[in-house]
């Protein structure tokens, strides 16, 4: 009763302009019952489908406590894998980040014909399956593939080595840095550039002391995603690492094996490492992504 | 035009970082991939087709491709009411949800192989009340599906999430007080607006489907003929040494991925072409 009469109160005294405001409204939104059933769809799905696979991770990873998780971690094995890890991705954000600035400085700051064509070849390995990644690296270095046979003449070991586990890494982490930095860099455009170079800064200088410090969000957010597939990559790494014990198994092999042979508190235990990482990195990617925002924004 | 392409001239170094990027270019991706198509030219036609057409081989392209497309309509579908709830809805946690869809992306595909495995394996957390109602996910083609919809996920949220965004408020307000309801407004003026992004996600995620390896073969069963995908038939023949095999398989899924590359490209142009510039 109380509410009826606060109702017509407030509709007499609303105006014209909050009915039209209220009734524009309308027009873009749906009736509160749909709205309910959208917002749980979604939320159902992105917790079923994402983070539930998450919280299971840890849950089986402490399922026998603190100690057990650390004791697996401290397994020779495991620390093993951890440092070639590191070591990969390492040498391959190296390669890539060096690429990526060169890469970018030709493409953003030039003008010539068949630029779409080149980003395009630049983004293949985004769209290769990892398998497929590694399975080019077998053809070329493998026992029967085109240079097999000059490496066992001269004694190199690429396949079921360091150096193709890196090679496979950098084929898949190839675009990263370079489709981060290219959008940016033509979005500064060259007038900065220019500057330095009409003052007599030679091309080092002016990379380095103005092109650098502009694009440094931008560096920052291509190693960060480089890094992050980087140390997770599984599938080409898994074609030509051989899975030699203590040798060759990244993490994620080292995951594989582990749970293949049931010891799940140990599988879990690295995953979990692993997926710190994915966390870490959606965090800082999340706090990049704002100051280069900010970085595009100040240039309007 | 022409003064602004002498002025772009005037910053040093084109030719050298050209050059670099061109040869670390050829030298890390297009000399393996040609690699690969050379290989297979070294089969002869009867050869390639015996391979493809081999029950098992035809079965796992089948798994693959038939799966990874079925997932990808499934995110096409789910991907939108996700992103509607994020762009056009506030409600509690939004921010956090919205940040969490990138979680197939980041996350090391073993790692979710191994997790959505745990998960939906007949004791696990969501596999067993499944199970108690007769429905097998772990260790089954419905596996695969599920893993294939998890990896997909992003692909159509991140794509279609900021058309919608930029999307004129005004052109729905026109046909509201034209008179369309809200189902007509969204079916005939929303939609079609977002047609581009959708098929473009669509594409993505297919293709993405279609080559994941990490995060299927653990909750996939592996079962030959059934439940065994491409990627994995391709792993089993190099481990038999049978390269012509491997080969063969990998020059079909490199051929529909450059297609799908083709078509994003196109849908991308379709789109740049329809939308005015902001």
């Amino acid at each position: 009763m109380a509410m009826q009469i606060a109702d017509s109160v407030s509709l007499s005294v609303s105006d014209a302009k909050a009915r039209a405001a209220a009734a524009r409204d309308n027009l873009r939104t749906e009736p509160r019952a749909v709205r309910i059933v959208i917002i749980a769809l979604a939320v159902t799905f992105l917790t079923v489908f994402v983070v539930l696979p998450l919280v299971v991770v840890f849950a089986h990873a402490f399922s026998k406590g603190i100690l057990a998780y650390l004791a697996a971690l401290a397994e020779p094995e495991a620390l093993a894998a951890i440092r070639l890890t590191l070591l990969v991705a390492a040498i391959s954000v190296g390669l890539n980040l060096v690429f990526g600035l060169v890469a970018a400085w030709a493409i953003a700051k030039f003008d010539f014909p068949g630029k779409t064509f080149l980003i395009t070849l630049i983004d293949l390995p985004f769209s290769v399956s990892p398998v497929i990644s590694g399975l080019v690296f077998v053809l070329l270095f493998g026992a029967q593939g085109y240079f097999g046979g000059w490496l066992r003449d001269h004694d190199i070991q690429i396949l079921f080595a360091v150096p193709g586990i890196a090679l496979a890494t950098t084929f898949v982490t190839f675009p990263f840095v370079a489709r981060a930095l290219i959008p940016l860099m033509q979005e500064q455009g060259t007038q900065e550039e220019e500057a330095a170079i009409s003052l007599g800064a030679s091309g080092l200088q002016t990379f380095f002391r103005v092109t650098l410090p502009n694009i440094k969000w931008g560096v920052l957010y291509g190693v960060l995603l480089c890094n992050a597939r980087a140390m997770g990559e599984f599938g080409a790494v898994s074609v030509v690492s051989g899975h030699i014990r203590g040798e060759t198994n990244t993490m994620p092999l080292l995951v594989e094996i582990l749970y293949n042979e049931y010891h799940f508190v140990a599988a879990f235990a690295i995953a979990s490492l692993l997926a710190m990482l994915a966390l870490i990195t959606l965090i800082a990617k999340t706090v990049l992504e704002r100051h280069l925002d900010e970085g595009y924004a100040g240039d309007h | 035009m022409s003064a602004i392409a002498a002025r772009r001239r005037t910053l040093p170094g084109f030719g050298l970082t050209m050059g670099l990027t061109l040869s670390w270019l050829s030298v890390m991706i297009l000399i393996p991939l040609a690699g690969l198509f050379l290989k297979s030219l070294e089969l002869s036609p009867e050869q390639f087709w015996n391979i493809l057409s081999s029950r098992r081989t035809l079965n796992a392209l089948r798994v693959s491709f038939g799966l990874a497309f079925a997932a990808a309509c499934i995110n096409l579908v789910m991907g939108s009411i996700i992103v509607w709830a994020l762009v056009r809805y506030r409600f509690p946690g939004r921010r956090l949800f919205d940040a969490i869809v990138d979680v197939p992306f980041a996350l090391p595909t073993a790692v979710a192989g191994v997790a959505l495995t745990a998960l939906f394996a007949e004791k696990g957390w969501l596999g067993a009340p499944l199970a108690a109602l007769g429905i097998k996910v772990a260790f089954t083609p419905v596996g695969i599906f599920v893993a294939m919809i998890f990896i997909g996920i992003p692909f159509v949220v991140r794509t279609v999430q900021p058309v919608l965004q930029d999307l004129d408020p005004e052109i729905e307000e026109a046909a509201g007080s034209l008179g369309a309801n809200r189902w007509q407004t969204i079916t005939r003026v929303i939609l079609p607006s977002l047609a581009p992004a959708l098929l473009t996600g669509l594409a993505l995620a297919f293709a993405r489907a279609v080559g994941e390896y990490g995060s299927v073969i653990f909750i996939a069963g592996n079962l030959p003929n059934v439940s065994e995908i491409a990627p994995l038939l391709i792993v089993i023949r190099l481990s038999e040494f049978r390269y012509a095999d491997a080969t063969a398989i990998a020059v079909v899924m490199l051929v529909v991925s450059f297609v799908v590359i083709l078509a994003v490209n196109r849908l991308q142009r379709w789109a740049q072409s329809r939308v005015p510039a902001r």
